[in-house]
Order: C-alpha cells, then structure tokens, then sequence
C-alpha cells in the first residue's frame, strides 16, 4: 500500500493524541503534557494509528514494534484485531462525519499546504517528519522499519534533520514552518475536536498562552459606550417580530459576557461594574452560577487564569439562529454602524444559521443553558452504533437440580424465556450495532460463562415492570457515616455493596450472607491440592471471613467506585488524582492509576470488563485498560469538570457529564467526541443508559431529568419533580421504567416506555434537532417515595428488577 | 430578588480595616489606605474563587453543608497549603468582640494544661459505619414503618385540619420553587402544577390494609387487656410509630366509645386504660389529633367530673385517674388551641360554669374534677377562679367534716377535695400575698381552710427561699456585652490563669439568649440571672422550672447542685451549702438554663450579687458531655 493512502487516512482519522493538541484553553497548566513527556502512551496510539491505517500490517513489524514498547504486547492483539474493520466501518464513519467542515487555523494552513504540494515530496516530507518524531524518541529500531518500508534513503533522514532539530516541545502553532513532529501532529489533528470550535492552537505548553488568549480583547471602544450599545441592541430585540425576539435574545447572555471582560480587559473597572450591574438581571436565571464567578471577576490581573474566563474565550458560544433572524440582526448592526458589538459576533460567537421557521422561546430554553451555548447541529450528525453487542452463545446447560426444585408448573414456563432470550439475541445482528469486534474486548472465561448461565435464570425469573406494576424498594441506609459517604456500588448480581468515604476509605459489604474472605497467603496455596474440584474453594481462608471490608489506600474522599463485571476486582476514584484498582480476592490495592493529577470525580468499568473510563476535574476523561499503567484514550473537549463518566452497554462508546452542563459521547474507537447534549441548567451529576443502548438519562443539580436519544442526537424528554440534585439514575432491567434518587430524599420512579413510544422522530425534527417537548412529567411520574432523612445516592436493579437504593443518613 | 443578591454578590469585598488588622497582626504597620483597598479586593476575589470551588467537593460529597475540609481541598486545588486544624465538622472556633468602635472575629486560643487531657478519660469511641436495609416501597406502596416517613407529616395533617382545600400530597410542595428556578418559561410549568393537583382525590375513607388491620386488632386488645407488660409496649407503638394517622379516626372512636359505656359500668381499671391511650396518642410526634378532638376531648372531661366512676367509691382511687386525666386536659389546652377553636376557652369556661353550678348536692367527686380540672389550667386561672370560692368551698368542707350525720364516702370526698384545694392554692397564695402569714389573717380571708393554708403557704415560702438560696449560689452574673452567649465544646480550661471576661464558655453547644444585656459586675437589678442547673434526665424540663419559680419542691435543684459543681466549673463557682442530699453526681443529666427577669422572682432579688469564679480541679466528666452534646433535650427556657 502506498503511502499516499497511509497519509489521506491519516488526515481523515485523527488520533487521539490531537485532542491534547488542539484544545489550548482545556488543559490545565501543570499536567497539559506535551508531547514527549507522554510519548510513550502517545506512540502507542500513534503506532496503533499506522498499523490500523496503514494496513502494511505483518506480524514481524508489528511483533517488534510491540517489543519496542515493551510489555505492552497486548495492544498486539487489539492492533491486530482493529486492522480488519477499520478500512470500511471506519470510512463509513468518516463519510458521515462533517468535522472536517470546521477547519481550525493550524490545521488549515498546515493543510493547505499540503493539498499545494500534492505529491511525492510532501508525503515524504510527512513521513520525514514521523521517523524523525520517532528517532527522537529512541525508538530506532521502528525507524529502520519504516524507512525500509518506504523505501527512503538511509541518508535522507539526516538531511533532513538538520532542518528539524527544532525541538517540537513548546506546542508549535499553526504558524511554525519546519517540519518537524509537531507540525506534523497538527496536520494529523486536522478536524479539530467536533465540539470545540475554538481555533487550534496547538498550544500543548504547560502554561495556556492566556496573553494570546486574551489580547483579542485588546481592541476596545469608548467604554462609556458599552452601556449604550447593549441597551440599544436591547431596545432592537424587543422590538422586534414575536417569532424572532425569542431567538435573537439568546444573544444577549454572550454578548453581555464579552463586553463586560473586554472592559474589564481594559482595566475599565467602574465602568464594568457598572455595565454588570446593570445588565445581568436580565440574563436567564440559569446562568447564575457564571455570572457569579464574572462578577468577581473585575481586574485584568483576575483574569489570568480564571478557567470560567478562559472557556469563553476559547470557546465560541454557539447559537442556533434562523437565517431570517439572523439577517434581521445583521442588518440593524450595519445600519447602526454597531461594529462593537458587531466584531463580538464575528469573533466570538458561534451562529449556526438554519432555514426555516424561528424556534420558539420553549423550544430554546430546553436546549440552552450551557457553558458555551448549544451544540452545533453537525455535531451530532455522525453515526452511533447504539446496538448491543451479539450476546456469545452459551450453552445453557439442563441442570437437572434446579428443574426439580421448580414444581412441574414451572417447567414449561421456563424454558420458553429462556430460549426466548437466548434467540433473538443472538440469532439476528442489530443493524445499529457496531461490529462484534469493533474494539477488542477480553475473552471470556469459564466463570464469566457460568456467571452468564446465572444470569439468564434469573432473568427468567424477573418480574415485569410497567405502569401498573411498580417494583419494590429496598433501601440500603449506611448508619454512622456522617455525611461522609461519598460513593456507592452494588455489583450486577447485588450480591456486594461497596461505599466510597469522605476519610479516604472504601469498604465493601456482603449482602449476601456470603461472607467476605481473603485468598490465602502464598505459603498456604502451595499446600492445597491444586487438582481438587473445589480448588476455588480451597484457597480461601475461613479466617478472613466478614460481612464487610475496609480497603486503604486513598489520601482524599472517595468520590467514585465501580465493581468489574467479574466481581474480582474494585476500582476507586478519589480526591487524590488517583484511581485505585482493588482485588476483591487479596482485598489489596493492585494498582495507582496516575493520569488526572486534580480530584478525579468518576470512574466506571466497562460492561465486558478490561476497560475502564475516569473523568476528573482536569477536564478530560481518560479510557483505561486495567493492564496498562497510562491511559489509551484522552477525551478532551469539555470546558469544565468532568463530573460522570459512564460506559455504554456495548462499551464502544463512553458518555461524559460536566459541570459546562454539557455531556458529550465519545466513540472508544477514534478517541471523537460523536455527540453533544445541550439542555441541562447545572452541573450534571448521574448518567444512564437504557439497556438497549438507544437512549440515555442525565440527572443535575437543577433537579431535572433528561432522556436523549443517542441515535438521532435529540432530547427526548424532560422529567420535572425532584427539587434538588439528582444523584442517581437507573434504568430497569427491561428499560420499562425509570428510577431517579436525590439530594431531596426521595426515590421517584418515571415510565420510560411511554416516554420513548411519545418520541416523534420525524425528518424535521431529526434534521433540524428542533424538539417539542410536552410537558408531561406529571403523567410520567408514577411513585415518589420519601425517606425519612437519608439522600438517596445509588440506585441498582437486581436482576429480578427489585430496586436497591443506598444512601447515608443525615441526622 | 435575584437581582438583587447579584448585586450584593458583586459588591461585597473584604472591610480595608480587616486588611489593617492583618497587617498589623504580622507586624506591619501603617499600612497605606491604597494598598489596603487593592489588598482587600484581591483578597476577596481569591476568597471567592476558593470557595467557589470548595462547592464543588461539597457537591460531590453529596451534602448540603460545606465543611473546612472541602475549603481544604479547594486550597489544594490551587497549589496552597490548606489551613490544618479546622477539621471539627460543626464547630466553628472564632468568636466575635466589639469594642472602642471596632468589630473583630477572632480564634481563640486557651492555655491547656496537658496533664488535664492526660487525666481525662478517653470519650467513647463513635459508632462505625453499617448498613441497614429496609423496604422503602413494596410493589409501589410504602409500608408506614419506622424506618420511612410518616405518611402525612403533622404540618400536613395540620393543613388539612384547619384548612382543608389546600391539600397537597408529600413531596409536591416544594415543586413551584425549582420549577421557576430551573427554568425560564413559567407558563408550562404553571400549567404542570395544576393538573398535578386537580388530580389529588381529598383523603375521606381511611381504608385501613390487611396488616393495619390487624395491628389495630392487636394494639386494641392489648391496651385493654389484662396484661400490663403487653400494654406498656402497646402503648409505646402508639406513643412513637409513624404510621398510625390512618388508624386514628378509629382510634379516636375506640376510645370515645370505651369511655361511654365503662363509665356507665363503673369499669375504672379501663377508664384508666383508655386515658393511657389518649395519653400515648398526644405524646405521638407525627400525629396531629385536632381533628378527633371533638371525640377525645367529651371523654377525658367525663373521666374529669363524672359523679362516679368506679363501683366502690370509697375504697378505689378513681382521685387519679381524675387527676390524671385533668393534665391531660390541660395539655390538650396547651397544645391545640389556637383562636379558631379556642379549646383553651371553652374549657376554662365549661369548668367554670360547671363550678359555678355547683351546690349543696353536688357530689364531692364531680367538684374535685371540676376543681382539678380548673387547677391543671395555670395559676391563672388558679388566682382568679379558685380563690374566691376558697371560702364556700371551706365552709362545705367544714359542713361535712364536722357534721354528723355524713356518710363516709362524702367524708373521703371532702378530704380529697380539701388537699387539693390546699395544695394548689399554697402555692400561688405564696406569690400574690405578701408576708407575713398570720393564721387569723387567712381565716379570715379564706374562712375554714385559711389556718390549714396559712401552714401551707409557710411551707411553700421556706422552700421557696431555700430553693433560692441555692439557685442564688448557682447563679452566673455573666459579664457579657451580647445577649447572645456563644457557648464552646472546651471545658478545659481549668488552668487558673486570668480568663477573659467578656466571653463565657459553657461547655455545650447551647446558645442561650437573654432578653436584656447583663452588666457586667455589677448587682443592679434588672440583670437578668441566669440559673444553670441540671435536673435528671428523665423528669420533664418544664415542670421542674415552674416548682423552681413556684418554690414549692426543693428536692431537683439540691440533689443536682453537686453536679452543677464538677461540670460547669470552669465558669461557675457553686459554693454548695451542701445538704445531706448531696448525692454523687448523675451520669445522665440535662442541663436548664432559666432566665428569670427580676419580676418573676421577687425573693431572689435582694440576694443577687457576683458571684466570684473559682476553679476546681475536677476532671469534667466524659459521659456526661456526650451526653449533653447528643441530647435534643436541651432547652433554654424562659418563664415569665
């Protein structure tokens, strides 16, 4: 294969590694890595880049680049698994998705000249530019590789290098001309992130340039004037047509924010408070939080280094406006020679224009309420492959005991379920599912199959919930915790509770009167008869038995928890920067996962196990595999925290909650953000999805819950009651209903089912992501059950839907 | 509103004369006024940031309430060093002062003398954390058990009694509130609001489910069944589940009905029961009883001033069952009058009313009822009711014990009506009337019963004065600017050095208020006297204050002295007179703080006086502030 392939490939599928490149005002000062201080995770992707699209992929190439990386031969396999599906599921993704249309300054220039200088020597130049990046990083051996593979001159690369010997490290911009690996990184990152339309920078400095950032708003008016634009804008929109006031309105929050920071970038401080004070009682309620983080905000020196500051100048605040309105705006502005405001909007604004009728002021205030204004429409175009995975086809064996447990009414019952359950899973491929192995996942053992074996029982067994049919609750109270529970997880088959403490501890409980019990010690194994049939057994010490266990290890609260799908293992997150991963069998801390250096605030394994995904106050969320020390995956893109983290049940894809009230799907594939939901008016704090994978719930501190439909990008419903933060979410096994917990002390339980069969999926409405939402919460609601003074934290349903609930009380 | 507050939020900033205070603290001094406002806006900037993020780790600490440690971990945040030793979770260690025109908060730090701690015994260790598992709903029902929320809080069977369009079901009310907020439409969800409560059936039929049955079944029989055990714990559930407002109107005609045919039967043993219930249902916090009251209030009134309500009325004491039921009365009063139903009145007045009618051929026990009831009411009532009949009632009494042909049950009659009438009437005669008591004075007054009383009142006064004698010693002249005393957890500090006088320290969490600013040090009159004093445990706080004013019973106050001494004795100085009941003191204790302004306590008067503070070496004992820091029942009340 050519290398003219391998390059158009290459611009087509950004690592992603660019996300860290593109993304100056996301990474936070002291651990925006730059490139080489992370090379070797960078490389690993950046290898398993060239072989998924290179496809010059033999097993001796790959067998020694693996060695070169040494101990990391397992990404082998997922390499080599990853190479079949990439040349057309890939593509296909790529067809779809419009990213490109949004070319960032770095990326355009760096590409336009490539596309100038089509042909060989460009291409070479690229690849000159890779084994340089690789040669610097020692990795000589991968050089020789390639260079033999294209068939380069021995000497070339000397030459060359002279050129380069500019080091790539202080994150080059757009405008640095050598070609060396950076810039050749930033061509890879041609499609800036789907979601952040910030201009690339490339800036992968430890320090974000806040000067550059900033001096845009060096420009400046008489400030005495500011006041006098806004209210003359101000008079403008209300006067103006009943269908458009709503739409041109959403202006205002933007442009009172750049105003008030260009004055206060000025160091105009009398007249910014003024300006402040007298305009931001008009702004939306919802954006109270931010408003209170500008009012403090009133010296330039503040602004360094505020982060709230720095999203919205890195960030365009992003509209939707009809293309009538939006003429009717730019026609005033021309007319009023109104360039002030008129630069703001050209700078800093964002407007995805749109044919068609004007929306509505609900129709706005349900998608509007984030840090950086809506997602744009293209951003929720690419395809998701929101289907399960192929269930693997497991012999359920007769066991004759249980049948004869059951009296002989039970008999012909249970076996229709089951083969019921078994066939339509397994016989036809959901056509919205990704491939079975589109990322490899780990093979199942012999005890994940018997686990499997229990879990079709019993889900036989379950009972079928609806409207008429509300689940039993059984609430889980952790006495004595004053108020330091801070994380709660049961496993799959509820058998475990775990809780994560605000002194660092985590502990875990059997609910089961199974008792807790430690593996013996070395000494003791080499005793047990290791052919024995009940050698699990064996190797465990009576001992240790409990009902529960403390796990140390964290030196901050333990803000999330997650038990493997296997029950072997426990992960942890906590205020220290570190997740944890717990063996449940040794009840010993296995490893530190360092990666986030702020307080990580969730983590959660994937649903095959093996992966896991931790999202933290530095913004990104980080994909993890348990046998690897540094993350495979970077999902950059929020503009705050990233409060939850969840997995999608056929893990390719992983969904993120943040504190901009945004939450964005990314595909585990690519490393892209796919989706960006917009509506949530405070920080969000639970995710779910169904268990068909089509749909998801998000709960915040606004006390809403919201349900999307991943698949056509669009909110689906608005399920109004709770009256504070909603801290948990759940789905029943059978997606029929759907439970919510919160800080108001009370379980509600909504009928999901009705509320997806109301979903009118039209073409308008998919085309356009214009939604009418109906208010029916009421109707929606079908329990709410106090506690006496207890949050409700977690909620889990059994495999028989009984709903668990767990929460500390507060006296 | 909002706008409001954002304004507010803008503006406020640091005061320049804390930065001066700082800098001058560190030891720069002269400090420009420029640097000053640059500082202070600086300051409180970076204050703001930090706290805004220290919400965030309260926010994922899942609480409401942000504490020093999610400060802490904002400091982190931004590369500083946090602040150690604020971890106490509620116990915020600075205290305020005011003086020459400057306002200060300020931490305060003690000399502790560590063989002190040494010595201390170690508190007991707190509970570790467990799980306790309950049924929160079961197929979308939530069982009326302990463990959950009553089913209808009080204020809502409250709402519902007194205004009952306004019903609202549990956990809607608050739903206007975060819809306004969350959302900037109103109109939806206006709408929304509506139909949720145009759906609301008003509650009529209490439909009672299999198992209420049968706990109504069960807790029926034992209450007037023949076991007492089964009763007391009967009564118990009564008087503590949740669950029972669907049983109450049934309950309330259990007892209506067992009272109306038990006192035609004469049946006190189940008069007496049935009171009990009434008794445990008043006592049952989530219950609001206003509503049955029509039924219960008939029944405790016929228990009060029936002519007779047991089958031998000379040998059974139905006296207490009188008496018993008459406090209940007057607990009722207290407890659910309000100026729509004037329980309070209308009692007042069918006891009047019934008195007033009363004559020659009244039965001794339908008077003492009426009396009782009457009494039970307040010495108001006392005062302007009961005094001016004493002399009627004593000729009465006089008639039949001195009469001849008087049968023995008209004798027992009037003897208890007698002691009733002396023991309630001592007491207040010992306020209103000013000494001295001569016996002719009072036979004249009172006429029969005037030298009886006149002994009685004696009595009280002695006891009285004693009482204040020791509540005069136990009295704290607190040399407090504020009326509010900031009370801290340190009862430490038993080191002698000079304390400062400007704050005291009471080692409790207790914030007690006083209408009036003490003066300091001097024994001016209208400071107001606080009287720390414990009392047991078990005994109700309030009547123990009223017999300390009444000065009738001696007994708490002298028994508890001792107490008083090894636990507040780094601020009070107890000069214990003591006397012999001085017993050791109690592990349990509750600690009432009275303020009496000087009217209420006219024989204390003259005796206030500072009192020096001393300190003694006793080691303050563990138990009893653990207890104090759990116990709700701490109170701080006020009699007037």
């Amino acid at each position: 294969m050519s290398i003219k392939v391998y390059l158009k490939k290459k611009k087509d599928n950004p690592p992603p590694l660019r996300n860290r490149t593109s993304r100056p005002g996301g990474g936070r000062a002291s651990h925006t890595h730059t490139c080489h201080s992370e090379n070797q995770s960078d490389l690993l992707i950046l290898r398993s880049q060239f072989f998924s699209f290179f496809n010059l992929a033999h097993a001796q190439f790959i067998l020694k680049m693996a060695a070169v990386q040494g101990g990391m031969v397992d990404e082998k396999e997922e390499v080599d698994i990853k190479t079949e599906p990439q040349s057309d599921g890939l593509m296909n993704t790529n067809a779809t998705d419009g990213r490109q249309l949004s070319p960032s300054p770095s990326s355009s220039s760096s590409a336009g000249s490539s596309k100038s200088a089509a042909g060989a020597p460009e291409d070479q130049q690229t690849l000159l530019a890779v084994l340089q990046f690789l040669r610097k990083n020692k990795l000589t051996e991968s050089v020789e590789i390639l260079r033999r593979e294209a068939g380069l001159p021995e000497d070339a690369l000397d030459t060359k290098g002279a050129d380069c010997s500019a080091p790539s490290s202080g994150g080059t911009a757009g405008g640095v001309d050598g070609l060396d690996a950076g810039s050749l990184l930033s061509r890879v990152a041609v499609s800036s992130s789907a979601g952040t339309p910030a201009p690339t920078k490339a800036v992968a400095d430890d320090q974000p340039d806040v000067s550059v950032v900033l001096s845009a708003y060096s420009q400046q008016g008489d400030p005495a004037l500011y006041k006098v634009y806004y209210s003359d804008l101000k008079k403008f929109i209300e006067s103006v047509l009943d269908c458009h006031r709503a739409e041109l309105s959403q202006v205002f929050y933007p442009l009172f924010v750049h105003m008030y920071l260009e004055l206060v970038y000025n160091n105009h401080e009398s007249e910014a408070k003024a300006f402040f004070e007298k305009f931001s009682g008009d702004q939306e309620c919802y954006y109270e939080d931010d408003l209170r983080v500008l009012s403090s905000l009133t010296k330039k020196e503040h602004m360094r280094g505020n982060e709230t500051l720095l999203d919205f100048r890195t960030s365009k605040f992003v509209l939707r406006i009809s293309r009538d309105s939006y003429q009717l705006l730019k026609r005033h502005l021309q007319e009023r020679q109104n360039n002030q405001i008129w630069n703001i909007i050209q700078e800093h604004l964002y407007i995805d224009i749109f044919d068609g009728m004007p929306r509505s002021k609900s129709q706005i205030d349900a998608m509007s309420g984030s840090l950086a204004g809506e997602a744009k429409r293209e951003a929720n175009k690419a395809k998701v492959y929101y289907g399960l995975l192929k269930e693997p086809e497991i012999e359920v064996p007769l066991d004759d005991e249980d049948e004869e447990a059951e009296n002989e009414e039970g008999k012909p019952k249970k076996k229709k379920p089951k083969k019921d359950s078994m066939g339509s899973k397994s016989k036809k491929q959901d056509p919205n599912a990704p491939l079975q192995n589109r990322i490899p996942l780990p093979e199942l053992k012999d005890s994940d199959k018997l686990d499997k074996i229990m879990y079709m029982k019993e889900s036989t067994k379950r009972i079928r919930l609806g409207r008429e049919n509300l689940p039993s609750i059984c609430f889980y109270t952790f006495l004595n915790a004053y108020q330091g529970l801070t994380a709660v997880d049961f496993t799959d088959d509820s058998s475990l509770i775990a809780g994560g403490f605000a002194d660092s501890t985590v502990r875990v409980w059997s609910v089961t009167p199974k008792k807790l019990r430690k593996v013996k010690s070395a000494a003791d194994l080499n005793l047990i008869d290791k052919e024995s049939d009940d050698v699990l057994e064996r190797i465990m010490d009576e001992k240790t038995a409990s009902e529960s266990k403390i796990l140390y290890g964290h030196s901050g609260p333990v803000y999330g928890i997650s038990f493997s799908p296997d029950r072997n293992y426990l992960l942890s997150c906590s205020e220290d920067g570190t997740v944890r991963l717990w063996s449940l069998l040794t009840f010993t801390c296995l490893v530190g996962y360092k990666g986030h250096n702020y307080p990580v605030w969730d983590t959660q394994f994937s649903p095959y196990g093996y992966y896991f995904v931790s999202g933290g106050h530095d913004r990104v969320a980080r994909l993890w595999a348990t046998d690897h020390y540094q993350p495979l995956r970077i999902f950059a893109g929020h503009l705050a925290d990233v409060t939850c983290t969840r997995f999608h049940p056929n893990s390719n894809y992983v969904v993120t909650g943040s504190s901009d009230r945004t939450i964005r799907l990314w595909d585990v594939l690519t490393g892209n953000c796919v989706r960006i939901f917009t509506g949530h008016k405070g920080p969000i704090h639970t995710l779910a999805f169904s268990p068909n994978g089509k749909f998801l719930a998000s709960g915040a501190t606004d006390g809403r819950v919201l349900l999307w439909d991943i698949g056509h990008g669009l909110m689906v419903s608005e399920l109004k009651g709770h009256t504070d933060t909603v801290y948990a979410l759940r789905f029943s096994r059978d997606g029929e209903l759907l439970a919510s917990g919160s800080m108001d002390n009370t379980v509600r339980l909504w009928d999901a089912a009705k509320a997806f069969d109301d979903l009118e999926t039209d073409d308008f409405t998919a085309a356009t992501g214009h939604i009418h939402l109906q208010d029916n919460s009421q109707e929606l609601l079908l329990g709410t059950y106090m506690s006496k003074s207890t949050p409700v934290v977690h909620l889990h349903f059994t495999r028989r839907n009984l709903l668990l609930a767990a929460g500390s009380y507060a006296a | 509103m909002a706008e409001e507050r954002r304004q507010k939020q803008c503006s406020v900033t640091l005061p320049t004369e804390s930065m001066k205070a700082m800098a001058e603290s560190v030891g720069v001094g002269q400090l420009q006024e420029e640097s000053c406002v640059a500082l202070s806006e600086e300051v409180s900037y970076r204050i703001k940031e930090i706290a805004q993020d220290a919400l965030k780790f309260m926010h994922h600490g899942k609480r409401r309430k942000l504490t020093t440690s999610d400060i802490d971990n904002a400091l982190k945040l931004k590369n500083v060093e946090p602040l150690y030793g604020f971890q106490s979770q509620e116990f915020i260690p600075f205290r305020f002062a005011s003086g020459g025109g400057r306002e200060l908060h300020f931490y305060e730090e003690k000399e502790v003398d560590l063989s002190d701690i040494i010595n201390t015994p170690l508190p007991r260790v707190p509970l570790d954390v467990s799980l306790k598992a309950h049924w929160l709903s079961i197929e979308g029902v939530q069982p009326s058990i302990p463990e959950n929320p009553p089913p209808a809080t009080k204020e809502q069977q409250k709402t519902e009694s007194t205004e009952p369009l306004k019903v609202v079901k549990p956990g809607q009310e608050e739903e206007g509130a975060i819809q306004g907020k969350g959302q900037g439409a109103t109109a939806p969800d206006g709408k929304g609001k509506e139909k949720g409560s145009i759906r609301l059936k008003p509650r009529s039929t209490h439909e009672l489910s299999v198992e209420q049955q049968l706990y109504y079944k069960e807790i029926t029989e034992a209450c007037v069944g023949s076991c007492e055990a089964k009763r007391a714990e009967a009564l118990q559930s009564i008087a503590t589940d949740p669950g029972l407002y669907q049983m109450l109107p049934r309950f309330s005609t259990f007892i209506s009905e067992g009272v109306r045919v038990n006192v035609v039967q004469n049946n006190l043993a189940l008069l007496i029961y049935l009171m009990r219930m009434v008794k445990a249902l008043m006592d049952n916090p989530t219950l609001y009883l206003e509503k049955y009251l029509h039924e219960l209030i008939p029944a405790v009134v016929t228990c009060i001033v029936s002519k007779q309500l047991c089958l031998r009325p000379d040998v059974d004491n139905h006296w207490a069952l009188r008496d018993f039921a008459a406090r209940l009365m007057a607990q009722c009063c207290k407890t659910f009058s309000t100026t729509t139903n004037n329980i309070q009145i209308n009692t007042f007045f069918f006891f009047f009313r019934l008195s007033s009618w009363l004559d020659e051929k009244t039965q001794w026990t339908a008077r003492y009822g009426c009396i009782a009831g009457l009494a039970e009411l307040g010495p108001d009532v006392i005062k302007t009711l009961i005094l001016p009949r004493l002399t009627v009632e004593g000729s009465r009494i006089k008639a039949v014990m001195e009469g001849s042909v008087v049968s023995n049950i008209d004798k027992i009659g009037a003897e208890h009506v007698q002691s009733l009438l002396l023991k309630h009437c001592a007491s207040v005669i010992a306020k209103i009337r000013p000494q001295p008591d001569t016996v002719e004075q009072y036979r004249t007054d009172y006429g029969y019963l005037g030298p009886m009383l006149c002994s009685h009142v004696i009595k009280a006064r002695t006891q009285a004065a004693l009482q204040a004698q020791q509540v005069n010693r136990t009295t704290l002249t607190i040399t407090q600017p504020r009326p509010t005393l900031s009370v801290s957890q340190s009862g430490l500090s038993g080191s002698g050095g000079p304390r400062t006088p400007s704050i005291i320290k009471v080692p409790s969490s207790l914030t007690l208020m006083s209408p009036r600013p003490g003066t300091p040090s001097q024994p001016s009159p209208p400071a107001t006297k606080y009287i720390v004093m414990a009392t047991s445990a078990g005994t109700a706080s309030t009547q123990q204050v009223i017999t300390l004013s009444s000065s009738q019973s001696a007994s708490p106050v002298t028994s508890t002295v001792p107490s008083a001494t090894s636990t507040l004795q780094p601020l009070v100085k107890v000069e214990s007179g003591s006397g012999p009941g001085l017993a050791a003191s109690r592990p349990l204790q509750k600690y009432i703080v009275v303020s009496l302004p000087p009217s209420a306590s006219s024989s204390l008067e003259p005796k206030s006086s500072v009192l020096s503070t001393s300190v003694s070496s006793t080691p303050l004992d563990p138990g009893i502030k653990l207890e104090r820091s759990e116990s709700p029942g701490v109170s701080t009340q006020s009699p007037h």
